[in-house]
């Protein structure tokens, strides 16, 4: 079939309509996607603002508020439970563990990314089969390990423990940030007059900066997550975290405040989801950073 | 006393030999350029005496210390990278400062150096830029400054030219030229590039393989190489050479002139020259072809724009070198030997 | 000379490259040998021992604990299920984690709304974000119940997590939901790392929409794909929150994984050698599982 003879103008209608179909199609599936995903925080949010009396009525609406939408659980759970608290101790871990990850992780990253070592490249591998590790299979003799160094019922047992999980995976982070930054500049300032750690001080460090802003939140992230060991280590309420505090303090007996809980979630599960969702393409950059270079 | 001192300096990485045996000694004031292809171990040879490698052997001495085993900070030296090594993260004013921080000096002495500095690279405007804000001509003035500041015993420059527009290359070349002559520091120069070693060195060391050729000024190395290598690394077009019975011998492009422009009474060594085909590039013309004597051996004449002899292609000419100008080498060693009969 | 040198030697140490490997690295390698290395042989001592709370000291009991533990039927309901949940969910993972990947590369009205929505499983702390599910799968309350008796489709309620069935479906489409966003982003970073030149190459050559996803994209995609479903199984099976909180494991140990019946039986019975020995079979999963995963990825393999 020569180009004469072909139907230019059919073609041109078939690829409209296969553009417009797959423009469609495209539309379909990421809201598709999104209601999934969102569906029950949605449900939640909608929950949290319910009387009772219209909540727990089987046959009403759950998507409409038959009767008028109230804070009243709201202000119950800042007022009578310990949710304050959790946020303050999760808050707490997450600074303290960030400064130990830090301060551990980095001259890691920097040793196996600069220094030529001879087992670089193997110490590289063990540090990642480290964080394959679970805390699930770990927490059992960690509990007494904790006990033991009497650190039970206590934030300390967390913020001891947390940067097993976190410093293997900044370390490789950080190993590809580190690489990212070219020797030239380290060795100018050791010939400028700085030896190699006041050159990675005050040169290589303020370079760092994305990095070290990946491995905090990193960090923040496990403080506010980790469920096991949390769990096992602290019982009383004072030093519960977001992770365990929540789905344990309130959820009291038969009688489930539901409301409340599920404000305890969006409260604050919505405000990092928005901080996570502007800072994803940098994270993007880290990741394939450390991948194609590490 | 000399400024710098390398004897007998050598560098392993693992099996690959990059700086073999070098012995290198500079003198006070001047510009001395390290030449040669990559890989030939300039840059590792410029490494080590900035302390940023560790030699397997010899001895490096900056003015009669042995400085082996001493970082760079203690090396009293600047250096300048290829990139120039900016620190993005600083001001231009706070680069250049960088190397009189790091030694210390009070903060209202550092000013005057910075200010001093700057003036003299015509960057005071740029002091409270940032590198990113920078073209490239400017950049090389900032490292520049940054370089000078301390008032080191040596500058090390490791080809700080390549990456500059071929444009801006001349004169970035003849800036830096005027600042070496006006402050008269030794410096020791890298590059690959024979004709910006030709035009700013006072002396040139051509290396290969680890190992330096031959030292000596532009036009010691350029007319009496000592080798092979030599010999064709330096010139463009390369010097043409041709194998006689037991050894080689060859002349510049530039040296073979047709009969008619040569003058007839001086002892010149007679060609017979096939040319094959004819380049005019404007300001001179470039013969391409063979010499019949010495199987039909390919080579290059270089004529002036001021040579309007006509040369007709696919034609037998009769060329002639004078024979002072043909230079002999050992076959097997390629090393210079004395002049020998030819046919 | 030497002399020179020596005095150098010590007095430049904080250029010295070895000297600072050591320093460098020596901090972070003591931490995790004491925090992670001591634990992890603990738990191997605590299997072959009948520690409990009640009775803490370390008897060394030969194969006893870890007879008891296999025996008891639980147990081999905890070790199928942390299977099965991995793999179905993480099947699950590996189709809409690249369709969403696909779908996010690309330029719509609305994106960032779509993208916020869709990372909210996974940003959303584990526990937290199954709470909603908890409400959402409630017995008597559930909108999906009140949706589905709206339509007519049910005339009482499905009891989600009621009922064993689908108490373990519900567990996996929580684990597959949760996970989805952190594959599709990982499975994002390799769809923009695939050269321009080969999307050009398929358009002319006239590929359609389902032919080029099939025979040229996820073929490219395979390394990284695996890395996503490496993550997400490493995620599943190592994840105790998720049942935890949905179910405890029930209804009548129904849904039960290895790491809660490590928990149920260690923390909360108290028998801590019991507990340590369920913990360690997760070990044997985890590699047995990556490794399969990796066999499957280097078989398809693109160079």
């Amino acid at each position: 079939m020569t180009w004469a003879e072909t139907d230019v103008q059919a073609l041109h209608r078939k690829a409209d309509r296969r553009r417009r179909l797959g423009r469609f199609g495209l539309y379909t599936a990421a809201i598709t996607f999104a209601f999934v995903a969102a569906f029950p925080f949605s449900w939640a949010l909608i929950s949290m603002f319910k009387q009772s009396s219209d909540l727990y009525v089987k046959g009403n609406n759950p998507f409409w508020y038959n009767e008028p939408p109230t804070l009243e659980h709201i202000e119950l759970l800042f007022a009578e439970t310990n949710y304050l608290t959790f946020l303050r101790n999760t808050v707490i871990v997450g600074l303290a563990v960030t400064t130990i990850t830090l301060v551990l992780a980095l001259p890691v990253a920097y040793a196996l990314a600069r220094l030529r070592l001879r087992w670089g490249e193997r110490m590289g591998i063990a540090i990642f089969l480290v964080y394959l590790i679970p805390s699930t299979l770990l927490f059992i003799p960690m509990t007494r390990v904790i006990t033991n160094l009497g650190l039970q019922e206590t934030l300390w047992s967390l913020i001891v423990v947390y940067p097993t999980i976190t410093i293997p995976i900044s370390a490789w982070l950080l190993m590809g940030f580190f690489k990212g930054i070219p020797m030239d500049i380290e060795e100018q300032a050791m010939v400028d007059g700085q030896s190699r750690i006041g050159a990675i001080i005050r040169v290589v460090l303020p370079l760092m900066f994305p990095g070290i802003v990946a491995v905090i939140v990193f960090a923040f992230t496990i403080s506010a997550t980790e469920f096991i060991y949390a769990l096992s280590f602290n019982k009383s309420s004072a030093v519960k975290t977001m992770a365990t505090g929540v789905p344990t303090e309130l959820i009291r007996g038969d009688v489930f405040f539901w409301q409340s809980l599920q404000a305890a979630v969006i409260i604050f599960a919505v405000p990092i989801a928005l901080i996570f969702n502007a800072f994803l393409d940098r994270f993007i950059t880290g990741f394939t950073m450390g991948a194609v270079k590490g | 006393m000399a400024v710098v001192e390398v004897r007998g300096l050598s560098k392993h990485f693992g099996d690959v030999v990059a700086v073999d045996g070098v012995d290198l000694r500079s003198e006070e004031g001047e510009f001395l350029v390290l030449l040669g292809p990559s890989g030939c171990g300039k840059t590792t040879l410029l490494r080590m005496i900035a302390g940023l490698e560790q030699p397997t052997d010899g001895e490096i001495l900056l003015g009669d210390e042995n400085v082996i085993g001493l970082p760079p900070r203690a090396r009293r030296i600047a250096m300048v990278f290829q990139s120039y090594a900016l620190y993005p993260h600083m001001t231009v004013a706070n680069n250049i400062a960088f190397p009189l921080k790091s030694q210390g000096m009070e903060p209202g002495e550092r000013s005057t150096k910075v200010q001093w500095a700057a003036e003299l690279f015509g960057i005071e405007g740029l002091l409270q830029r940032r590198p990113r804000q920078l073209s490239g001509g400017e950049r090389q003035r900032v490292a520049l400054a940054r370089a000078l500041v301390r008032e080191p015993t040596v500058f090390l420059l490791d080809e700080p030219l390549s990456n500059l527009d071929a444009k801006l290359r001349a004169a970035a070349r003849d800036d830096l030229m005027e600042f070496q002559r006006r402050i008269g520091t030794t410096t020791i120069y890298v590059t690959h590039d024979q004709v910006e070693a030709m035009g700013m060195g006072d002396r040139i060391a051509v290396m290969d393989h680890g190992k330096v050729r031959q030292i000596g000024t532009p036009e010691e190395v350029y007319h009496h190489p000592a080798d092979v290598f030599v010999a064709t690394f330096l010139g463009s077009p390369p010097m043409n050479l041709l194998e006689a019975t037991g050894f080689l011998f060859g002349f510049r492009p530039e040296q073979f002139l047709p009969e008619g422009i040569a003058e007839v009474e001086s002892d010149r060594v007679p060609f017979t020259f096939h040319v094959n085909r004819v380049e005019y590039l404007g300001s001179e013309r470039y013969l391409y072809g063979h010499i019949r004597e010495y199987n039909e051996t390919k080579i290059i004449a270089m004529l002036p724009a001021t040579v309007t002899l006509p040369i007709r292609a696919d034609q037998d000419h009769k060329f002639s070198v004078a024979a002072d100008q043909i230079r002999y080498f050992d076959r097997e060693t390629g090393e210079k030997i004395p002049p020998r009969v030819l046919r | 000379m030497t002399s020179v040198a020596g005095a150098s030697r010590r007095r430049y140490l904080a250029d010295n490259p070895r000297f600072l490997a050591g320093l460098f690295m020596s901090p972070a390698v003591v931490y995790i040998l004491a925090l992670v290395g001591f634990p992890f042989v603990l738990a191997i001592i605590y299997s072959f021992t009948d520690i409990s709370t009640g009775n803490p000291d370390l008897d060394f009991v030969g194969w006893d604990t870890f007879a008891r533990v296999l025996e008891d039927p639980v147990f081999r309901q905890a070790l199928w299920n942390t299977f099965w949940f991995a793999i179905v969910a993480n099947l699950i993972v590996v189709v809409l984690a690249t369709a969403l990947a696909e779908v996010l590369t690309r330029d719509f009205k609305g994106k960032w709304l779509v993208r916020f929505l869709v990372l909210l499983p996974w940003v959303a702390p584990v526990s937290l974000a199954t709470i909603t599910w908890l409400w959402t799968l409630d017995s008597i309350f559930s909108p999906i119940d009140w949706g589905l008796r709206e339509l007519g489709l049910i005339t009482e309620n499905m009891y989600w997590l009621g009922r064993p069935e689908l108490a373990r479906l519900s567990v996996v489409v929580v684990q597959a939901w949760r996970v989805v966003p952190l594959a599709a982003v990982i499975v994002m970073a390799g769809l923009i790392a695939i050269p321009s030149e080969i999307n050009d190459a398929v358009s002319v050559d006239g590929a359609g929409t389902w032919r080029k996803m099939f025979q040229v994209t996820i073929p490219l995609l395979a390394p990284i794909i695996a890395v996503a479903v490496l993550f997400g199984v490493i995620l599943t099976i190592s994840d105790m929150s998720v049942v935890y909180v949905l179910t405890r494991g029930g209804p009548t140990n129904s849904t039960q994984v290895l790491s809660t019946w490590a928990f149920i039986k260690g923390i909360e019975g108290g028998a801590l050698g019991q507990g340590a020995a369920v913990a360690l079979f997760l070990l044997p999963v985890l590699v047995g599982i990556t490794a399969v995963v990796l066999r499957l990825a280097r078989r398809r393999e693109v160079l």
